[in-house]
């Protein structure tokens, strides 16, 4: 019972003691795609709709940035059920958002 | 057999880091990425409730007349700065290097707080053009959110202050390493919010 955590934790490669070389690539990789999606819009590079996506697209990046070069997601003793809780949480939200998005503007743009 | 609460399970060497060395600090890192999940439910909800609102602005003043480009692309890129500084209070915690952590978080508190003072400013000068959170729906649902995110991380400049404090007395131990892991995660996880916030409220009213 004792011994579960004398196993090693999984996604992790030892201490890094260089440079942080995965820190600054993570910054400069969120730089580049907060001005990529900053040029976009100033340039009004392509129709309204499209524009809104390819935005979205580099906002949920970033997620990944974040995720991955920082917050040490894949780190974990035995299985990873935070990976669930928060797959799970993306879930719920892309419910919440389209959901409500679309009872709401059922019927056209309106005020309320 | 069941172990002590906060007994050490491995030495401090290159297995395992310091603040997942305790069966205490692996469950409370688990525990608060279960947090982030639910707080994200909550951003969820606000988001939604913003993107559902925005354009009812009651002939009160609109996104393109308050939305200043500048202002937001500061505040947007004071908040990635602190996101790595704040990586780098982890990396330094993980190497034992108390000084060095502190610093960073030192760093990262300051960025935090120069946010929090644009964030204000922006607000303050909305007011005083009119832009109160009552005027219209696009501003309550804009006040509410954007106002939301303000408090998370004003707290977490409480947050991390704390923690300094702790780490200049104790040093870095079990307890002490997990609380910068679990305040960088918050921290990180602010800084995602942010993206959106800066996609979706401020690209988007420019557009």
């Amino acid at each position: 019972m004792s011994s579960e955590h004398h196993e090693e934790l999984r996604g992790f490669h030892g201490i890094h003691r260089g440079f942080p070389w995965s820190h600054v690539v993570g910054l400069v990789v969120s730089l580049v795609l907060t001005f990529a999606a900053l040029w976009l819009v100033q340039a009004h590079a392509m129709p309204h709709g499209l524009l809104l996506a390819v935005i979205l697209v580099l906002a949920v990046l970033q997620i990944v940035v974040q995720l991955f070069f920082f917050m040490h997601f894949l780190e974990s003793y035995g299985p990873r059920y935070h990976v669930t809780s928060l797959a799970l949480a993306f879930v719920f939200t892309v419910c919440i958002i389209a959901g409500s998005l679309w009872i709401m503007t059922f019927g056209g743009e309106q005020t309320y | 057999m069941s172990l002590a609460h906060e007994e050490v399970l491995s030495t401090p060497s290159s297995d395992v880091p310091v603040e997942y060395s305790t069966e205490d600090g692996a469950l409370k890192i688990f525990g608060f990425w279960i947090f982030l999940a639910t707080d994200l439910i909550l951003f969820a909800c606000l988001f939604t409730m913003y993107q559902i609102l925005h354009i009812n602005t009651a002939g009160g003043p609109t996104e393109q007349e308050l939305y200043d480009v500048p202002g937001f692309t500061a505040e947007t890129l004071i908040l990635l700065v602190s996101s790595f500084t704040c990586g780098l209070a982890t990396l330094e915690m993980r190497r034992g290097r108390r000084s060095a952590s502190m610093g960073w978080l030192v760093v990262t508190v300051l960025l935090g707080l120069s946010f929090i003072f644009l964030e204000v400013r922006e607000f303050v000068d909305y007011v005083n053009r009119g832009a109160t959170m009552q005027r219209s729906a696009f501003l309550s649902s804009f006040f509410t959110l954007v106002g939301t995110h303000g408090c998370h991380v004003s707290l977490g400049i409480l947050w991390m202050l704390s923690i300094l404090y702790q780490l200049g007395r104790r040093g870095i131990s079990a307890m002490t390493a997990r609380k910068i892991f679990i305040v960088g995660l918050y921290w990180h996880f602010l800084d995602v919010v942010w993206v959106f916030i800066f996609t979706v409220v401020y690209l988007q009213g420019v557009m």
